[in-house]
């Protein structure tokens, strides 16, 4: 594994990722959902909402970092209010 | 009560989850890897956090390479999409012509990208070329390597004799499927013939040119091999286009670090505006009641 030249926080972030992947794959099976439709006038499961977060996190940090006013810690506080208000409105 | 979706059938798709993983998941966590590091070779990476992705959103070279793929992508569309519908529009819908014309306007498709972009470097050539060679008998300064809007209209119609068959064989395709019953309730309505383009066709015709402008997009977006082989980037950088300024930087420079930012931030972009168009068929086809 050395090839892919692993990191700590790396191997943390994708870890993340697939727990998030297992823990929606698990509540899809377990708890079955009708489709909503939210403020973007789509129709969007959990797991859709999950990737709406995973996509628009990775802007929103990308953006933070571009603009380069505060430490990037910041950008996950707003990623954490941007999830919150997808999984609540879209 | 009944379920809406039967989600244990995912399991089915494991094998090719297995297969995606090592052709593509497993290079680009490698990717995610090396943008937060930097190697001298040997194997050796060292830890630089944000670092490449920081330098790579300042760098005008990114920019200007983003800024030159959406104008291309933008043009082919605009060329490809319209004159691909006209062209459906007048095929011939039944008999041997139908089936003749349909085996043509395939024959560009079947062609490597890298004879493609041959076949138009020789083409364009003022010497040997038959376009070239007749362009200058024209009177028309016509020289692709040396002149960026000479190299640039080369390039867009090539792209345009490349995939416009793509978007009319699948413009034909949506417009066989409309019964012929609306077109006899249009003539009785005496509809105009762009009453019935508008009204019948078009609308018809909306879920496979939603399809036809994201694979000409997705395409579009990425094009590596034909630029890079008829005019390699120039003249100067005025057709180096995202991936041929990745692989410069990645391969001709072995500057692995910021090259891996690059392209994930080339790889966010594609999925969002793949996301976005696949999020649209999918409404469509919802509201189309398919």
């Amino acid at each position: 594994m050395a090839w892919m030249a692993w990191t700590l926080p790396t191997a943390l972030f994708f870890g993340a990722i697939a727990c998030l992947i297992v823990t929606f794959t698990v509540l899809a099976i377990k708890f079955p959902e009708t489709p909503r439709v939210g403020i973007l006038r789509i129709e969007t499961t959990r797991g859709d909402r999950l990737f709406i977060t995973l996509l628009g996190s990775a802007f929103l940090n990308l953006i933070w970092l571009a603009v380069g006013i505060s430490p990037q810690w910041g950008a996950l506080i707003l990623c954490f209010v941007y999830a919150c208000a997808v999984f609540r409105w879209v | 009560m009944e379920k809406t979706l039967n989600n244990k059938a995912w399991f089915l798709v494991l094998p090719v989850l297995i297969l995606v993983a090592f052709s593509a998941v497993v290079p680009l966590m490698t990717v995610v890897n090396y943008s937060v590091q930097d190697t001298f070779g040997n194997n050796v990476f060292y830890w630089v956090g944000l670092e490449w992705f920081a330098d790579m959103l300042q760098s005008d070279r990114m920019w200007n390479a983003l800024g030159r793929q959406a104008l291309f992508s933008a043009i082919i569309l605009a060329i490809e999409v319209p004159l691909g519908i006209f062209v459906a529009l007048n095929m011939p819908k039944k008999g041997f012509w139908s089936s003749f014309v349909l085996v043509t306007m395939a024959l560009p498709l079947l062609i490597p990208f890298n004879v493609v972009g041959t076949i138009w470097q020789i083409f364009g050539r003022v010497d040997i070329g038959l376009l070239g060679y007749v362009l200058a008998k024209l009177g028309v300064d016509y020289n692709y390597t040396a002149d960026a809007f000479d190299a640039w209209a080369t390039l867009i119609v090539m792209d345009v004799w490349h995939w416009t068959s793509l978007v009319a064989l699948l413009a034909f395709a949506g417009l066989q499927s409309i019964p012929e019953a609306y077109y006899q309730a249009a003539k009785i309505d005496q509809a105009s013939r762009w009453a019935v383009f508008r009204y019948i066709e078009l609308p018809k015709m909306q879920g496979v040119l939603l399809i036809a402008i994201l694979l000409r997009f997705m395409d579009s977006f990425m094009i590596y091999t034909e630029p890079f082989v008829l005019t390699g980037g120039g003249p100067g950088n005025a057709t180096t286009f995202l991936s041929i300024d990745l692989v410069k930087m990645a391969i001709g420079q072995f500057d692995l670090g910021p090259a891996a930012a690059f392209s994930l931030m080339y790889f966010l972009v594609i999925l969002l505006i793949s996301w976005v168009f696949y999020t649209v068929m999918i409404t469509v086809e919802k509201a189309e009641g398919k």
